[in-house]
């Protein structure tokens, strides 16, 4: 059996994929070589030992499909994939075109609809939410300067400024509101989005949804320590049954096919929890679901491979993970083979 | 004071390190507030805890009492404390 993964990238704002292999090697009773699928010759992950079998590059999901699947169509040449597990935002929406000529070429996947990834993007939630009575952050989304005008009159100052895929800030003033939004547009385009600021602690969910509204697992966790990025690096399994559940409630209006990353502010005056994001694929944190109890990054390959998988019932509460960083020394060659030749071979 | 109890989601180890689990809170406390704390969970009453805290320390009756009641408020205040 083999699977490729992409989001090698586990730098100080890491990718997801290191943490779904740990996760698919732990599985039990359960054989693979997991193939690397890269963007840029110095991710991290294949140089660390027993990650990855081999390492090919792919381009950027900017140069096309066709590019995109004539490179895979080689990878599966050389490789014969099994499966495929994308697990970067910015690549979901051509790997979910793609997935009929993958099919065709016998490799499976198990990734959400167009319409799925449209419907929880930044742009799109918080009608999907009021339309499902699932609380959310007042926006409004800015394209023009001119958008800003109504922040004032609409809003409470702070205001969270938002970029559509990624980035965000928060705005005490309207000069400030126009300094992110230019900030903030000119790196990842439009809409900005202009979110109400919820005053309260922010908690996370990791998730599978089996793509017929069933939730397979959901772990919650509270970041412990966060970096001046906004990333986690460290938090805690914690259970809170009103927060799994509308967890699952989410999953199960979207009928969600694949790993998530639910984000929720838990209001301080109210003790209600606000959907801040839906992401698309797992969390860089996805390991401390696995190491709680519940193997989701496994679960989705045995969904891809189409067999049945029960829903997990319960998580360990108070395990904690703590990133670290770790100078990995290696050799020349290695970054020359995938730099010269865009594939690396371990051992 | 008598129609609270400690948090069901609260876990108090022996070192007096406090895990909330519904929410992922910390807290250390000293020796006398885990002697508190653990009467809490084991049900037993104000008066109880008031008296054997009197008792083995050297303490005046009214700096206990207004100890204790700022206690049971800060315990209030982080959530650790609910209904009956």
């Amino acid at each position: 059996m083999k699977i490729a993964v992409t989001g090698l990238n586990n730098v100080d704002n890491p990718g997801p994929g290191v943490p779904v292999i740990r996760g698919i090697k732990d599985a039990k009773d359960f054989k693979c070589e997991i193939i690397g699928l890269i963007y840029d010759a110095l991710e991290p992950a294949p140089y660390m030992d027993d990650i990855v079998k081999s390492t090919y590059t792919i381009p950027y999901p900017s140069g096309g499909l066709d590019l995109l699947f004539e490179r895979i169509k080689y990878i599966h040449s050389k490789e014969k994939l099994d499966v495929i597990v994308p697990t970067l935002d910015s690549e979901l929406f051509g790997f979910t075109k793609l997935t009929p000529k993958l099919d065709e070429l016998g490799i499976k996947t198990f990734l959400p609809s167009t319409e799925q990834l449209i419907l929880r993007g930044k742009d799109k939630l918080a009608s999907f939410c009021n339309d499902n009575d699932i609380l959310v952050p007042k926006n409004i989304l800015a394209t023009s300067a001119q958008d800003i005008y109504k922040v004032s009159s609409e809003f409470k100052f702070p205001v969270a400024v938002k970029g559509i895929f990624y980035d965000a800030k928060i705005a005490n003033n309207l000069d400030e509101v126009f300094s992110a939004f230019k900030s903030i547009s000119s790196k990842w385009g439009f809409p900005v989005v202009i979110q109400e600021y919820i005053k309260g602690e922010e908690y996370n969910v990791s998730a599978l949804g089996d793509g017929e509204g069933k939730t397979i697992g959901a772990v919650a966790m509270k970041k412990l320590y966060i970096t001046d990025n906004g990333k986690g690096w460290s938090g805690v399994t914690i259970y809170d049954n009103k927060l799994i559940e509308l967890s699952k409630n989410i999953i199960s209006k979207i009928k969600w096919k694949s790993g998530a990353e639910l984000e929720f502010i838990k209001e301080e005056k109210t003790n209600k929890y606000y959907l801040l994001e839906m992401n698309p694929r797992f969390p860089a944190w996805v390991y401390l679901s696995v190491a709680s109890g519940q193997n989701l990054p496994y679960s989705l390959v045995e969904l891809a491979l189409g067999k049945k998988v029960e829903p997990f019932e319960k998580y360990e509460v108070g395990k904690l993970f703590i990133r670290y960083s770790w100078d990995l020394i290696t050799d020349l060659k290695q970054f020359e083979n995938i730099s010269v030749n865009g594939e690396m071979h371990n051992g | 004071m008598t129609n609270y109890k400690l948090s069901s989601n609260l876990a108090i180890s022996d070192n007096g390190f406090l895990f909330l689990s519904t929410t992922g809170e910390t807290f250390t406390v000293n020796d006398i507030a885990k002697v508190v704390l653990m009467d809490l969970k084991n049900d037993i009453n104000y008066k109880s805890i008031f008296d054997k805290l009197l008792k083995e320390y050297e303490v005046e009756e009214k700096i206990l009492e207004r100890d204790l009641e700022d206690f049971f408020n800060q315990l209030n205040v982080y959530n650790l404390l609910e209904e009956k």
